[in-house]
């Protein structure tokens, strides 16, 4: 039972040494264990359409909802800006959650802070907190620029961000004239999304509309360039290079609002940066003057876009396009906004998607998948999917609205593919079980808590979404564009073939040809 | 949204808060005002004498059955009273349980998302007792409530209660744009009650905007769930709450910064107007008995 010394075995293989397997068998006389044939009569019985009816009634428990909390979004949105530091009023563990979720997916460290409230700051209000957090965040880690938002303790007692700001600016806690946006983010509304959206529009406020009563706002003088909002998006990295690249080949003056993409890539060359790269601050007061603004996520970006069109800009929304329709609607928006033609190049890229998708058509086409994510992500991977000439038969999405609800039926609706695929939203991954049991595909495209249900229903499961903890370096390739498109059907294909390959390995039993060519 | 006025009544539980506010802003309505009442207390009674029932659909009750206040609608919420005064009643948990401040917050969160203030000349808050954490400070948050009416009488607890709203408004004061617009002193025929609620008023750096009298027309309309607007047109004490209202209307812009008094100032009050003795310190935690014996 003891370790050596010289060989230390990992706990996989201690775990699975006779001693360890003995100890597992033996601890069950202590357990009052029931009967193995009761457990799996009990685990077959979920596994039913009964119970699947029983758990789609189920009113008051959520069991694995595939969604995060506002503030989260919060921090994705705010860590996009040059030198920007989200600071969240309340307690820290909400803080060191959002910052483990972002490196654990992203492989980076994503700074954050906390004003680290605790019992009698719940008592007496966070205040003090803020005066001495925001002192501290800004002389310790010398931002420029710190984004507040909330976490649930501080909105339960009402702390008001506003007036707790303007107090801590006039007791010194960092200069009249320093840039500290807020926005409410009360982690029991909504979604990560809504906090994005949140706090995209605070910070856009902020800068356009007189930096909270400190200086006039800021009067629009319209120009050509345009804005674009990526919304909360897992691949940002690789998304958003992409978008660049393809505005650049298309000569096109734009900002990036909440550009994340050199924060969580930063290059090992010996030199840390707390901060790197970033929508810099005076792009984002300039960006009032665009004529556009586009967002790539239209669920993460409701009150944003409706606030810049107040401003007088024209808005396009998208939905996490993929694909060579949603590729082909974003550029050419993007041309009619900006007058600029699409080039050569970009033309022969989507050639070369539409050839690719031919080669492979015969392995995706009529397969089924069951996705669940964000609305904006579950939308543009079913759009995509029916496109492939697939069946997205679930679409499920936990931070779902009857809106989005009703944008995926119309997708659905308007192929041939879609006949019989369903539209789940505010529904949780147990729900996603049951469909898998009851209404079994042939794949899953999920985030990595996909994994269990993978486990348990026997489903392929294509890791897309966020957060992905179990597999590396995907963010970094893009979903979008023509390009981003390609790497999304590799994705697919790849485990196409892998669970075809898993199904014919024993030679003369399930292998009779020695395939090599798929 | 230029030219609404918000404004928002507070004071101590039992003071006649809903009556005074409810029955000034029927007088304003009469002035032609388009107002909208949000009724920020668990027990929703602020709109009750508008409306002629207690209202049953609060937000949060809605809210709470249709699984989440995004789900509902302004229709849904919005009432319709006497002379077309829009009504919500925030509503709330029931005694003992959850958090009533977190509703406040919640519940004018929607209603201003929802656009309800769109088209009125008024925004009147009615909240319950005394300022008792964040969420009830929720209406003189900046870009809420411009100016508080304190609803007070001459009893030493409502003085009291008068001055921690005080407390609570200069939080937000040099912040804010919040002012304490007055005091109004609902009488309940205390001692020298005009002189003190007067003083009162001096000491906060405000004003005693209206003494209400004592009038029993104001229960018999109670009874029948009507303002004495409504109840009895012609009556002295619907002219009354019509003073109130002009006064309040004509007091755009002059609220002001208060500052609070300590417990001791507040009883030296008491004491210069004669209603309270200086204290013997020697019967302090004296009984009866003993002080009998001695």
């Amino acid at each position: 039972m003891s370790q050596n010394a010289e060989k230390v075995l990992d706990h996989f293989s201690l775990f699975r040494s006779k001693e360890y397997v003995d100890m597992f068998e033996n601890k069950k006389t202590f357990e009052n264990a029931v009967p193995v044939a009761e457990l799996q009569s009990a685990a077959d019985w979920t596994k039913t359409r009964e119970y699947r009816d029983l758990n789609f009634a189920r009113e008051a428990l959520v069991v694995n909802p595939a969604k995060a909390c506002q503030p989260l979004g919060a921090v994705f949105a705010a860590v996009g800006f040059e030198g920007t530091l989200p600071f969240v009023h309340g307690s820290q563990g909400c803080v060191a959650y959002y910052r483990s979720h972002f490196s654990r997916h992203f492989k980076e460290p994503t700074s954050c802070v906390s004003s680290s409230m605790t019992e009698d700051a719940a008592v007496f209000g966070g205040l003090n907190n803020m005066i001495d957090g925001l002192a501290n965040t800004y002389n310790l880690y010398k931002p420029k620029m710190i984004a507040v938002s909330t976490t649930c303790m501080a909105e339960v007692i009402g702390d008001d961000l506003n007036a707790f700001i303007k107090t801590a600016k006039d007791k010194g806690s960092v200069p009249p004239e320093f840039d500290v946006p807020f926005t409410h983010t009360p982690a029991f509304v909504g979604s990560h999304v809504t906090g994005y959206d949140n706090t995209m529009r605070s910070i856009l406020e902020h800068f356009w509309d007189g930096k909270a009563g400190t200086e006039p706002p800021l009067v629009r003088e319209p120009r050509d360039s345009i804005n674009f909002i990526g919304g909360f998006d897992g691949y940002a990295v690789g998304n958003m290079r992409e978008v660049k690249r393809l505005f650049g080949l298309m000569g096109i003056d734009y900002t990036m609002l909440g550009d994340n993409s050199d924060v969580w890539d930063t290059p090992t060359d010996g030199q840390f940066r707390m901060y790197d790269g970033g929508t810099p601050l005076a792009a984002a007061a300039a960006a009032l003057h665009a004529r556009a603004t586009i967002s790539m996520q239209e669920f993460c970006t409701q009150k944003t876009l409706a606030y810049v069109a107040k401003k007088g800009h024209e808005v396009a929304a998208f939905n996490h396009p993929i694909g060579v329709a949603a590729t082909d609607r974003f550029l050419m928006e993007v041309a009619r906004l900006t007058g600029r033609a699409i080039p050569e190049e970009i033309t022969r890229e989507r050639g070369r998607l539409v050839d690719a998708i031919a080669d492979s058509s015969a392995h995706i086409h009529g397969k089924k998948f069951a996705l669940y994510g964000d609305p904006d992500l579950t939308l543009g991977l079913a759009g995509f999917l029916l496109e492939l000439g697939a069946e997205p038969v679930h679409i499920l999405a936990s931070n779902g609205t009857p809106e989005w609800e009703a944008r995926v039926q119309t997708l659905l609706d308007s192929s041939p593919f879609g006949k019989d695929c369903h539209v789940y939203p505010g529904r949780d991954l147990w729900h996603m079980r049951s469909l898998l049991f009851t209404e079994p595909v042939d794949f899953l495209i999920g985030n990595t808590y996909g994994k269990f249900l993978e486990r348990d229903t026997d489903t392929p499961l294509i890791r897309i979404g966020f957060p992905i903890f179990d597999r590396h370096h995907h963010h970094r390739y893009p979903l979008w564009g023509y390009q981003g498109a390609m790497n999304t059907l590799v994705k697919i294909l790849d485990k196409v073939f892998d669970v075809t390959d898993a199904d014919t390995m024993i030679p003369g039993k399930t292998d009779y040809s020695f395939d090599i060519i798929r | 949204m230029t030219g609404l006025r918000q404004i928002a009544f507070y004071g101590k539980g039992g003071i006649g808060k809903s009556t005074t506010s409810q029955n000034t802003l029927a007088a304003l309505a009469e002035m032609g005002q388009k107002i909208l009442i949000v009724g920020c207390d668990p027990k929703a009674d602020s709109t009750r004498l508008i409306l002629h029932a207690k209202a049953q659909d609060t937000i949060l009750s809605l809210a709470a059955a249709a699984g989440s206040v995004e789900d509902l609608e302004l229709e849904d919420v919005m009432k319709m009273g006497y002379r077309d005064i829009r009504c919500v009643e925030s509503g709330g948990p029931e005694p003992g349980v959850g958090c009533a401040g977190r509703g406040v917050i919640t519940s004018i969160n929607f209603l201003e998302e929802e656009g309800a203030y769109e088209g009125a000349d008024y925004v009147s808050y009615d909240v319950l007792g005394d300022v008792v954490c964040g969420g009830f400070a929720m209406p003189i948050r900046e870009n809420k409530a411009q100016e508080i009416y304190i609803v007070m009488s001459g009893e030493m607890m409502a003085m009291y209660a008068a001055n921690n709203i005080s407390k609570g408004i200069l939080k937000y004061a040099n912040s804010g744009g919040v002012r304490l617009g007055g005091l109004v002193c609902n009488e309940r025929q205390t001692d020298k009650e005009y002189e003190l609620a007067e003083s009162l008023a001096k000491k906060l750096n405000s004003k005693l905007i209206h003494f209400v009298p004592r009038d029993n027309v104001v229960q018999h309309a109670e009874l029948r769930r009507m303002t004495v607007l409504e109840y009895a047109p012609d009556s002295k004490q619907a002219d009354e709450y019509r003073t109130l209202a002009r006064k309040i209307h004509e007091n755009v812009g002059n609220g002001t910064i208060p500052t609070p008094i300590t417990m001791d100032e507040l009883e030296d009050l008491l004491m210069e107007h004669g209603i309270m003795k200086a204290v013997d310190e020697s019967i302090v935690g004296k009984t009866a008995a003993e002080c009998a014996v001695a």
